[in-house]
């Protein structure tokens, strides 16, 4: 790893400030981000630790929503969410192991937007709102594709602004070793409407699958995708899957989730 | 070089670090205490695990200046004070759970923060919070009889040896 400056502000103005040149990068826990520098594959002459802040971390209710701050860890959200949003509570608690879940952020989490990671699937599925130092984005216009956000430089997210579903469930195929989700998709239903996001799957990243969203609207049930599978035009394909397997896995892990959720 | 200081093991503890030096270098060169491993440097492991406030962190995963000011807990404070075992590591050694050792630092460290946030855990449960660390002798059989030995419970069942009839 090449060297760099560390500053630890414990003021968002200051991180801010700080983060005001090129080659300075924000970091929150760095469950992501360390094993990148360590690999040379970036080389900031400044990080920006945000964990001292202390108005970025916190989980509160507020009516129908639930508002997280962005330094809040993986643990803390499985450990605090379930009696607000048991689906995302349980998201969280299996991402990684235990030790990645004490120092990895949400909001680390969606500003990296690694297609395959969990929360992007929660956070589009929800409709959330990803609240910026700068503004308020709509999850659908926050991810733009595999590692691509909205935030523009300097920018830093500070709070996740879920609508808790009527019902939510999240289904995980994943990566044995990684933990990371081969196909994830997180299902939620309020009213007659139902939202499907799939992570892990696609070439572009995180995206709503529509076709079984107007199968499961008025009809939550599995048995109302029977037989339906997205195209594998476009699905990731590795040693890991091919893109039939995949969008095959995708069709079988909204069906769990939507029997899960439904349960 | 910044001189920082963390509470390990109790004891306040400074050395000098880079803004790149990592919590297990910090603890391992900064402070000679070599008991935390480094496996994998790749943070998948898990051969490094602390306790950063009690609860489970991998020291190659962290920046030192990151955890500076906190409370780190290593292998060397899972002793007791007069320098035997403590409970964790004795039924590690009672139970057999290590062959070449390498992993066993992580593993205690594991152990300990899973049974201080769930004091009975189920085998199940075990297996599921020490993904995070490899034991590359796969003897992981005996480390979560060990784990299960530490929280009070029988496992004598998990033994054929033990649970044979005769």
């Amino acid at each position: 790893m090449y060297d760099f400056e560390f500053l630890r502000p414990d003021t968002l103005d200051e991180a801010i400030a700080a983060l005001d040149r090129d080659d300075a990068m924000p970091v929150a826990g760095g469950q992501t981000l360390l094993p990148t520098l360590r690999q040379r594959l970036n080389a900031p002459s400044r990080l920006v630790s945000l964990t001292a802040i202390p108005g970025l971390r916190g989980i509160r209710r507020e009516g129908d929503m639930l508002v997280i701050g962005a330094t809040t860890s993986h643990a803390e959200v499985a450990r605090e969410a379930g009696a607000h949003f048991p689906a995302l509570a349980a998201l969280a608690g299996s991402i990684g192991d235990p030790a990645v879940r004490n120092l990895g952020t949400i909001g680390g989490s969606i500003a990296n937007n690694d297609p395959s990671a969990c929360y992007p699937a929660a956070v589009l599925a929800s409709a959330a709102v990803v609240v910026t130092t700068r503004r308020e984005i709509a999850a659908a216009d926050f991810f733009q594709g595999m590692f691509g956000t909205a935030l523009q430089p300097g920018e830093l997210v500070t709070a996740l602004r879920f609508s808790i579903p009527e019902r939510a469930a999240y289904a995980k195929f994943a990566q044995p070793a990684s933990r990371f989700a081969l196909v994830g998709v997180f299902v939620a239903q309020s009213g007659t409407a139902a939202r499907v996001a799939v992570t892990g799957a696609s070439e572009g990243g995180v995206f709503r699958w529509e076709a079984a969203e107007t199968a499961l609207s008025g009809d939550f049930r599995p048995e109302a995708l029977a037989g339906l599978t997205p195209p594998a035009t476009g699905m990731i394909d590795d040693l890991h899957g091919s893109a039939d397997y995949r969008a095959h896995l995708v069709g079988v892990m909204t069906r769990r989730a939507v029997a899960r959720a439904a349960a | 070089m910044a001189r920082i200081t963390i509470s390990v093991n109790g004891q306040n503890r400074s050395a000098e670090t880079e803004g790149r030096t990592l919590l297990v270098q910090f603890l391992r060169d900064g402070l000679g205490m070599t008991g935390t491993h480094i496996g994998c440097d790749t943070a998948q492991c898990g051969a490094c695990m602390v306790l950063i406030d009690g609860r489970a962190a991998k020291s190659c995963n962290i920046l030192a200046q990151e955890a500076a000011g906190r409370c780190v807990t290593t292998i060397e404070g899972m002793a007791n004070p007069d320098g035997s075992l403590g409970p964790i590591q004795q039924a590690f050694r009672d139970h057999h759970g290590l062959q070449c050792g390498f992993c066993t630092p992580g593993m205690v460290m594991a152990a300990a923060a899973l049974l201080a946030e769930n004091p009975e855990p189920t085998e199940a449960e075990v297996r599921g919070y020490l993904e995070g660390n490899l034991c590359r002798c796969t003897g992981y059989h005996n480390i979560v009889k060990a784990v299960l030995a530490a929280s009070g419970q029988d496992v004598s069942a998990l033994d054929p040896a033990l649970s044979a009839p005769g």
